[in-house]
C-alpha cells in the first residue's frame, strides 16, 4: 500500500485506497448494486442491512443519479452522475471518528494541514422513513463526508445503531487532486499510456443526460413506470411467506425493496422534468416511503433481518 | 471546603446546543447537590465542541446528619395503623419509642440519616443527570441504550482540596469516570490527568483547548476586525455568526482570504448570505464602496504553513459556491429580462395553503385588494396592481429557491433588471415588512399599499377558514400580519377603511362553512350586516383591535383607555382611534381630566339609577328657567359652551380641543354636586336635573365611552 502521506496522482487511485483501507480495518467490499439510485444508502447494502440485530460491516463505491443536479458537464461541481463511498458499520464502534480520520489520511490528506471539522447535519430521508443524528464533515470548509449515526430506518428503531459514512467522490478527489473542474480530473494514473481524464469517460454523458432529464424524458411513460412499481412492490409483499413450489418460508424483502428504489428514481426523474407541484411532491415522497416502510417491515422478517423461525 | 470539577466528553456537540446544556448542567448539578443536603459558594459551567464542563467550588464536604422524629398512632390503636407507620418509616415495631401523649401513649419513631459523603452524593446526582439531560435531539450508539446528543466517551469526575484529588467514583452505561481528560483532536490527542480546576483550565490551554466559550468569541472578533482594519476593509457584525463560530472550535485560527473578482458583481446580500449560510464565513466590506471583497474564516488548528492550504481550499470552495450563485444569478437575470412571466406562471403550481389555493390565486386576491386600497394611500391603482403582481415572483427564481432568506431583496433586483417601475421593485423587496415589532415599516406609497393588500388578505385569508392563533401556536403567523397593519397605518398616518377593505378581501375566501367557523359569524349577526364576510372581517378586526392594546400598552396607554375609544364608531379607522386614545389619556393625566371621570361617572350613576327606577329616560332638554341653584344655572352654561367647542372639534377629528372642552366642565359639575340636591321633593326640579345629568353624559360620551374607563 502506499504511503499514507503520499498524493495520490487520480480518481481511481482514491477510490482504491478507499478500498484497501476499509478492507484492512474489517469491512466486506462490495460492488455498487446494479440499480439507479439518489445515494449510496439506497444499496440494499445499507438501507435493509441496518435493521435489525445482527451485526455488518460492508464498504462499497455506488454511483449515483440526481437528474435535478445534471449541469451539461459545465459546471466545475455538479453532475447528475456521480460515485459515493459508503461504509456502513452495525454496531457503530466506539472509535468510529478515527477509524474515519484514518481513511481520509490513507488518501493523502494531512492533518497537520488541514482544518478537519465535524459540523451539526442531522440526516433525515423522508422516502427511506429513516433518519439519524451526525456531521457533515469538512475538510477546509469542504464538506468531504457525511457522518450519520442511524437511528430509525423504514420506521423501525435501529438497534444496535449503525454507523455510517458517505463519501462524495468527486469532489473530495477534486481537493485531493488539487483540481478546480471535474472534468479535468485525471481519472486513471496520467502517466499511463492512455491517459484519461474525468471528462474523456463522462462529460458526453453528463450533457446527454442533462438533456433527456430536463427536456426529453417522456413524463407519461415514467408516471407509468411509478405506477408500476408501486403496484409490483406492493404484490411481492402481499404474497404469502411460504413458497408453494419450494414449501420454503421465503419472505421477499430485496425483489420488493427493488421496485421501491425504482419508483423513488422514476420520482426524481419527474422531478427533473418539472412536472410535479409542490403539494405533490410531498404526496410522492410519501408513496415511496410507504413502500421502502412495507420493505423495512419485511426484511426484519427475514433471517439477515434477526428473523429467527 | 473542596471543589468539584466534572468534565463530559464527547463527540462533537452541534454549536447551537453548547451554552443551553453548559447552562442546564449547572442547574440540574447544582440543584441535585442542594436538594441531597449539600451547600456551595459557586459554580462555572464551560463548553466546548467536544466537552461540557463544570466546576462548583466550596463545596460542603458531607451532607449534615439528620434525626427526624415522628409521631405515630397510639399503642393501643389497631394492628393495621401501626403497620402502615412502620412500612412508612422502614422501621420495626422493636425500634419505635412509646412515649405519654396527652391522650395516651403514643408510639415514636426517631430516624436517623447519617451525614453522606459529598463523593456519594456528585456520584448519584451526576448520574441521574447525565440520564435524564435532556438535549434538543439526542441519540444512541453502538450497542448502548444511554442517550446523548452524540456518543458519549468519557467522565471526569473530581473533588479536590488541599490535600489533594479523588475520583469521584461512577459509571454510567460502561463509562467509568477518572480523572483524565484529552486535549485538541489534532494538535494534543494524548490524555492526561487534572488535579483541579486550574490545572484544568491551563492543561487545556496547553494541549490547545479555550475552554471558554466567550473567550473563542472575543479572540475571534479581536483577530478578524484587526485583520480587516489592516487591509482598510471592516467585518460585517454578525453576532449570531460569531457565537456559532465560537461553538465550531476549540483553538480558533483567525484567516482572512479574498473573493475572486468574477463575483464581486453579484449583489453584496447573496455574498453575504452565501458564505454565511454554507461556509460560516464573516463577510468583510470596503467601507468606501460598500462592497463585499474578502471573507473571514475561522479554523480549528495551527498549522506549519499558517494555515496557507486551509485559506486556499476555502478559496477554491467559496469559489464553487459563488459559482453556484452567480448560475442562478445569470440564469434568473435572464428571466427578469424577458419579464418573469414564466416565474409568474410557475406560481400556479404552488400551493400557498390547500384551503386558500395557490401562490398564483394568492396574487390575483391581493391585486385586487391592492386596487381598492390605493387611493387611500393616493397610488395609482394601475401601478398598485402592477407591484402586486410581481411582488412575489421572485419565489420562482433560482436565488429564492436556494436561499429562502433573500425573497423579496431578489424580487426587487429583478424588477429591476425588468425595467418595471422603481417603485414597483422598491415593493418587492418591502411588501413583507415589517416583519418584527422592531422592523423598519415600508413608507414608499406602493410598498405601502402592496404591504397592506398582503397582510390583509393573510389574516382574512386564515380567518375565513378558521385558522387562528391560538395560545402559543401561531403558525402562519398571524400576530405578525395585524401588528404588520396597525404600524403600517399608523406610522404612516393613514385614514383607511379597514373594516370595508377587509370585507372585499374576504370576499376572496371560501365563505365560513363549518360549524366552528359559523359561530363567530353568529357572534356579529345582531350587528350591522348578514354578510358572511363582513362577519369575518369584523371577527378579524377584533383581533387587530386586541393586538393594538397590546401595541399601545407598550407605548404607556392604559388598556381601558384603549377600550373606551374602540368603542365609539369608525373604530376601525386605525390612526383616527389612536389619535383619540392619545389625546383622552393625556386628557386624564390632568387634574381637571381625572376628576371629570369621577363627576361623569357620578351623573351617570344617579341618572341610570333614575331610569331603572322609573322606567323612562331623561332625554328631554332641560329648561334653564327650571334650575334653582346658581351652580345649576352655572352647569347649564358651561355645557352650552363645551358642546359649542365640542362639536365642531369632533367634527374636525380635533380630540385635544374636544376633550379639553370636556375636561373644562369638571369645575361646574363638581360646583353643581356640591351645591344641588338631584333628588329634589319637587318632581318637575328633579326631572329638570336629571336631564341636565343626560346633558352632561351625551355631551361625555360623544367624545369616548367614559364608562369603560377604570379607577
Amino acid at each position: 500500500m502506499a504511503d499514507e502521506f503520499s498524493k495520490p496522482t487520480c480518481f481511481q487511485e482514491i477510490i482504491l485506497r478507499l478500498q484497501t483501507y476499509w478492507s484492512s480495518r474489517g469491512c466486506a467490499i462490495m460492488q455498487p448494486y446494479d440499480m439507479e439510485v439518489g445515494a449510496g444508502t439506497f444499496h440494499p447494502a445499507t438501507t435493509l442491512r441496518a435493521l435489525g440485530s445482527k451485526a455488518w460491516a460492508a464498504a462499497y463505491v455506488q454511483p449515483s443519479r440526481r437528474p435535478t443536479d445534471g449541469r451539461y458537464g459545465e459546471n466545475p461541481n455538479r453532475l447528475q452522475h456521480y460515485y459515493q463511498y459508503q461504509v456502513l458499520i452495525k454496531p457503530s464502534p466506539p472509535d468510529l471518528q478515527d477509524l474515519y480520520l484514518g481513511s481520509l489520511k490513507a488518501i493523502g490528506i494531512d492533518m497537520a494541514l488541514h482544518d478537519i471539522r465535524f459540523v451539526e447535519d442531522d440526516w433525515e430521508s423522508p422516502t427511506l422513513g429513516a433518519w439519524g443524528l451526525g456531521w457533515e464533515v469538512w475538510c477546509d470548509g469542504m464538506e468531504v463526508s457525511q457522518f450519520t449515526y442511524f437511528q430509525q430506518v423504514g420506521g423501525h428503531d435501529c438497534k444496535p445503531v449503525s454507523g455510517e459514512l458517505t463519501y462524495g467522490l468527486e469532489r473530495l478527489a477534486m481537493y485531493v487532486l488539487g483540481v478546480d473542474h471535474v472534468m479535468d480530473m485525471p481519472f486513471n494514473d496520467p502517466q499511463s499510456p492512455i491517459a484519461l481524464s474525468y471528462g474523456d469517460v463522462f462529460r458526453q454523458t453528463e450533457e446527454e443526460y442533462s438533456r433527456w432529464n430536463f427536456d426529453v424524458a417522456d413524463t407519461e411513460t415514467l408516471l407509468q413506470h411509478f405506477k408500476d412499481a408501486e403496484d409490483e412492490c406492493q404484490r411481492i409483499l402481499d404474497a404469502t411467506h411460504e413458497d408453494p413450489k419450494t414449501g420454503k418460508r421465503i419472505v421477499m424483502a430485496h425483489p420488493a425493496y427493488d421496485q421501491a428504489i425504482k419508483a423513488s428514481h422514476v420520482f426524481n426523474l419527474l422531478d427533473a422534468r418539472g412536472v410535479i407541484s409542490v403539494t405533490e411532491r410531498q404526496a410522492y415522497i410519501g408513496r415511496v416511503r410507504t413502500l421502502t416502510k412495507a420493505c423495512a417491515d419485511a426484511f426484519v422478517q427475514t433471517e439477515a433481518g434477526g428473523f429467527a423461525a | 471546603m473542596p471543589d468539584l470539577l466534572i468534565e463530559l466528553f464527547s463527540e462533537e456537540i452541534p454549536a447551537r446546543m453548547q451554552t443551553k446544556a453548559a447552562s442546564d448542567l449547572k442547574q440540574r448539578i447544582t440543584d441535585g447537590l442542594v436538594e441531597a443536603g449539600l451547600t456551595y459558594e459557586g459554580a462555572v459551567a464551560c463548553s466546548t465542541p467536544r466537552r461540557l464542563a463544570l466546576s462548583v467550588h466550596g463545596l460542603t464536604s458531607a451532607s449534615k446528619a439528620i434525626r427526624e422524629e415522628r409521631k405515630g398512632p397510639r399503642t393501643d390503636a389497631p394492628e393495621k395503623a401501626l403497620e402502615g407507620f412502620l412500612r412508612s418509616t422502614g422501621l420495626t415495631k422493636d425500634q419505635l419509642e412509646a412515649r405519654d401523649d396527652k391522650k395516651g401513649q403514643v408510639w415514636f419513631a426517631v430516624i436517623e440519616k447519617p451525614g453522606r459523603p459529598a463523593a456519594d452524593i456528585i456520584a448519584e446526582v451526576l448520574e441521574k443527570t447525565i440520564r435524564n439531560f435532556s438535549w434538543p435531539k439526542s441519540m444512541r450508539w453502538g450497542e448502548g441504550n444511554l442517550r446523548w446528543v452524540r456518543p458519549l466517551h468519557s467522565i471526569l469526575c473530581i473533588l479536590s482540596d488541599e490535600a489533594g484529588t479523588e475520583i469521584v467514583p461512577l459509571t454510567v452505561d460502561g463509562i467509568v469516570s477518572s480523572n483524565t481528560t484529552q486535549g485538541h483532536r489534532f494538535m494534543a490527542p494524548d490524555c492526561f490527568s487534572i488535579s483541579n480546576l486550574d490545572d484544568y483550565t491551563a492543561k487545556l490551554k496547553r494541549a490547545h483547548v479555550v475552554l471558554d466559550a466567550q473567550e473563542r468569541a472575543d479572540h475571534i472578533w479581536a483577530d478578524a476586525t484587526s485583520a480587516a482594519f489592516a487591509s482598510g476593509l471592516e467585518v460585517v457584525e454578525d453576532k449570531g455568526l460569531l457565537a456559532e463560530v465560537a461553538g465550531l472550535v476549540e483553538w480558533p485560527v483567525v484567516l482572512m482570504g479574498k473573493i475572486d473578482d468574477a463575483f464581486l458583481d453579484l449583489p453584496p446580500e447573496v455574498l453575504k448570505t452565501s458564505m454565511k449560510e454554507h461556509q460560516k464565513f464573516f463577510s468583510v466590506r470596503n467601507p468606501k464602496t460598500g462592497r463585499i471583497e474578502r471573507f473571514v474564516t475561522v479554523a480549528n488548528v495551527e498549522t506549519a504553513d499558517n494555515g496557507a492550504t486551509i485559506l486556499a481550499g476555502n478559496q477554491k470552495v467559496l469559489f464553487a459556491r459563488l459559482s453556484d450563485a452567480k448560475f442562478f444569478w445569470e440564469n434568473d437575470m435572464r428571466v427578469a429580462k424577458a419579464g418573469m412571466q414564466p416565474w409568474l406562471d410557475a406560481l400556479e403550481n404552488v400551493t400557498f395553503h390547500n384551503k386558500l389555493g395557490s401562490q398564483k390565486e394568492r396574487i390575483d386576491r391581493i391585486a385586487a385588494l391592492a386596487r381598492e386600497i390605493a387611493p387611500v394611500v393616493g397610488v395609482n391603482p394601475d401601478l398598485a396592481e402592477q407591484a402586486a403582481r410581481v411582488a412575489k415572483a421572485d419565489l420562482s427564481s433560482e436565488m429564492v429557491y436556494e436561499f429562502p432568506e433573500l425573497q423579496g431583496l431578489m424580487g426587487r433586483y429583478y424588477s429591476e433588471a425588468a425595467g418595471l417601475p422603481p417603485e414597483v421593485a422598491a415593493a418587492c423587496e418591502d411588501h413583507y415588512s415589517p416583519l418584527g415589532p422592531n422592523d423598519d415599516v415600508p413608507t414608499a406609497p406602493v410598498s405601502v399599499v402592496v404591504a397592506l393588500a398582503d397582510k390583509i388578505d393573510l389574516l382574512t385569508g386564515f380567518w375565513a377558514i378558521d385558522e387562528k392563533p391560538t395560545g402559543s401556536k401561531d403558525p402562519f403567523a398571524l400576530r405578525r400580519a395585524a401588528l404588520g397593519v396597525i404600524r403600517l397605518v399608523l406610522e404612516n398616518g393613514l385614514s383607511v377603511d379597514l373594516l370595508s377593505s377587509m370585507t372585499a378581501a374576504a370576499r376572496g375566501h371560501p365563505a365560513p362553512s363549518t360549524e366552528s367557523e359559523l359561530a363567530f359569524a353568529a357572534k356579529w349577526a345582531s350587528e350591522f350586516s348578514n354578510d358572511p364576510a363582513w362577519y369575518v372581517a369584523r371577527d378579524a378586526l377584533d383581533f387587530i383591535h386586541d393586538r393594538l392594546k397590546v401595541f399601545l400598552k407598550d407605548k404607556g396607554i392604559r388598556h381601558d383607555i384603549i377600550d373606551a375609544c374602540i368603542a365609539m364608531p369608525g373604530n376601525d379607522d386605525l390612526t383616527l382611534l389612536v389619535k383619540r386614545a392619545e389625546a383622552l389619556s393625556e386628557t386624564l393625566k390632568t387634574d381637571d381630566g381625572e376628576n371629570l371621570i369621577q363627576g361623569f361617572k357620578r351623573a351617570n350613576n344617579i341618572l341610570t339609577q333614575a331610569e331603572e327606577n322609573d322606567g323612562v329616560s331623561y332625554e328631554l332638554d332641560p329648561k334653564l328657567e327650571l334650575t334653582e341653584h346658581d351652580a345649576e344655572k352655572a352647569l347649564f352654561a358651561a355645557l352650552d359652551t363645551a358642546e359649542a367647542k365640542i362639536k365642531p372639534a369632533m367634527a374636525a377629528e380635533d380630540f385635544q380641543t374636544a376633550m379639553s372642552a370636556m375636561a373644562a366642565l369638571r369645575g361646574p359639575i363638581d360646583g353643581f354636586f356640591e351645591a344641588v340636591q338631584v333628588n329634589s321633593d319637587n318632581d318637575i326640579v328633579r326631572r329638570n336635573r336629571l336631564c341636565l345629568l343626560n346633558r352632561i353624559r351625551v355631551i361625555c360620551l360623544s367624545v369616548a365611552d367614559l364608562t369603560r374607563i377604570e379607577g
